[in-house]
């Protein structure tokens, strides 16, 4: 992650035509509010996640993390890479509890 | 002093919730010449990767005048306060037995808080399932405390970033600290891989790597990384609102306004596996032993798909209590670390009790005099 200095915004937030445009589809995170955020001080690509919850819905921010990493980048006046990614997460489709609990007897009967 | 001259009345070392915590009560009493170094990010540590308990039950009575005070006089209007919905739910904490051994264990634990003036009580497993419907009939008995509660640890933990960032509060993240230095006699220079950084005083909060940060001015203290992991599920419809632990230790957790259960716990063998402190990654037996240990409690839950699962360290303390104490041997230093994985609940009473050891020379609203960084003694 590269050094970034955060301090008080000092300008007012400034609205664009598209901030209603959804990014995060799972949770119905818009544009608008991720542009918020990160002008509120939220810095990261992780933070970001962890205050809107864009990346956090069924899909696991895999149709949506590539967009809103680079709207926070963009924001902020930096690469995508110096803001980090969102955590790959397990598992990669859902699965449920008693899945889970039974791992090791589904494996030996197989 | 400013971020210009790296030079600022108070550093504060790590980027969590003790940091910013301690921040915003800073610069509530118009102490805001004040920065923050971070290595990652605000909250990558415990500080958003805990299942958000907001507990005095079942706690050492060492660091309970903490929680007391936090659900007594900050949690309820913390929202507010900070002017974001932090999802604080008091509903209540059950922590549940399956046998008699357990429940000896809930005993002993009710009586230690009881004679400390906390509000808990033993009730049968009837008792339970009324207050938790979904629980199962296995269920023996718990231990009941009406004013616990939970709430979401990242909206908490990135509210008082934002709080203490627009009341004037510096923070650098992507830097990181590699040891403290003295300067005729006090804790002065903070150096980085950024260059030094200098302060009248300097706040050590760093978690499980605040150790060796310490150990570069020669203070001790015994802490290790050691892992637990959470499961996040779908959104649910509501069923309970209480957070809900247990005496055989399989899993703790609750339903988050969301509609997801966030469940946590560990696999017994954290001790012996292989360390990834930096990647946070997830093992392959964990979720599974957590499973396993939800089903046992709350069979209703069998259908409920996992949608993702997460690791992160919490900093161990020998004594399982942590440190929040000023060094005599390094003045300058205030050290608050070993939160042992119990540190979100108090972390807005921490914040406040550090804020008055820097401007005050001690913690005068909330007691925390058994918490000091010379109770550990070597054996023999």
């Amino acid at each position: 992650m590269a050094k970034i200095i955060r301090r008080a915004p000092e300008t007012a937030f400034v609205p664009q035509p598209d901030d209603d445009l959804i990014i995060c589809r799972c949770e119905e995170v818009t544009k608008g509010d991720i542009r918020r955020v990160v002008h509120a001080g939220l810095s990261t690509t992780n933070e970001v996640k962890r205050w809107l919850r864009c990346g956090m819905g069924l899909c696991q921010g895999q149709t949506c993390q590539r967009n809103f990493q680079g709207i926070i980048a963009r924001e902020l006046g930096v690469s995508p890479a110096d803001i980090g990614r969102i955590t790959g997460r397990s598992p990669v489709r859902p699965a449920t509890i008693t899945t889970f609990a039974h791992e090791v007897t589904e494996q030996k009967e197989a | 002093m400013s971020i210009e001259t790296k030079s600022a009345s108070v550093i504060i070392v790590g980027g969590g919730i003790v940091a910013c915590a301690t921040a915003y009560n800073l610069a509530k009493r118009g102490m805001n010449d004040v920065i923050v170094l971070e290595k990652a990010e605000i909250g990558n540590g415990g500080s958003c990767r805990n299942a958000g308990g907001v507990r005095q039950s079942a706690r050492d009575v060492r660091e309970l005048p903490l929680a007391m005070y936090a659900v007594g006089k900050i949690w309820p209007t913390l929202s507010d306060e900070l002017g974001c919905d932090v999802e604080y739910v008091q509903k209540g904490n059950l922590r549940l037995g399956l046998t008699e051994a357990h429940r000896k264990t809930l005993e002993a634990h009710v009586a230690k808080s009881t004679r400390v003036g906390l509000e808990v009580e033993m009730i049968e497993g009837d008792d339970a399932r009324a207050i938790c419907p979904a629980m199962s009939e296995e269920v023996l008995c718990a231990s009941w405390c009406p004013t616990d509660g939970h709430a979401n640890p990242l909206k908490t933990t990135l509210a008082f970033y934002q709080r203490a960032l627009q009341m004037g509060v510096t923070f650098v993240t992507g830097v990181t600290v590699t040891g403290l230095r003295k300067v005729r006699g006090r804790v002065r220079y903070v150096d980085t891989d950024d260059g030094t950084y200098e302060a009248d005083q300097v706040l050590l909060c760093a978690g499980y790597e605040s150790q060796g940060i310490a150990e570069t001015v020669g203070v001790e203290i015994p802490v290790v990384p050691r892992r637990n992991e959470v499961l996040v599920t779908e959104m649910c419809p509501h069923l309970f609102d209480v957070m809900i632990g247990v005496a055989g230790g399989e899993f703790y957790g609750g339903q988050t306004e969301h509609g997801s259960f966030v469940m946590g716990g560990n696999n017994g063998l954290e001790a012996f596996c292989s360390e990834h402190h930096d990647r946070f990654s997830t093992d392959s037996i964990t979720a599974p032993s957590i499973a396993r240990g939800i089903l046992k409690y709350f069979p209703a839950l069998e259908g409920v798909k996992i949608i993702r699962t997460w690791a992160g360290y919490y900093d161990a303390c020998a004594d399982v209590v942590p440190v929040i104490d000023a060094i005599p041997e390094a003045p300058g230093l205030v050290c608050a670390f070993g939160f042992s994985g119990h540190g979100f609940g108090i972390a807005p009473a921490t914040g406040l009790a550090l804020s008055e050891i820097l401007l005050d020379g001690a913690s005068h609203t909330i007691d925390v005099s058994a918490l000091t960084y010379d109770r550990f003694a070597a054996k023999g």
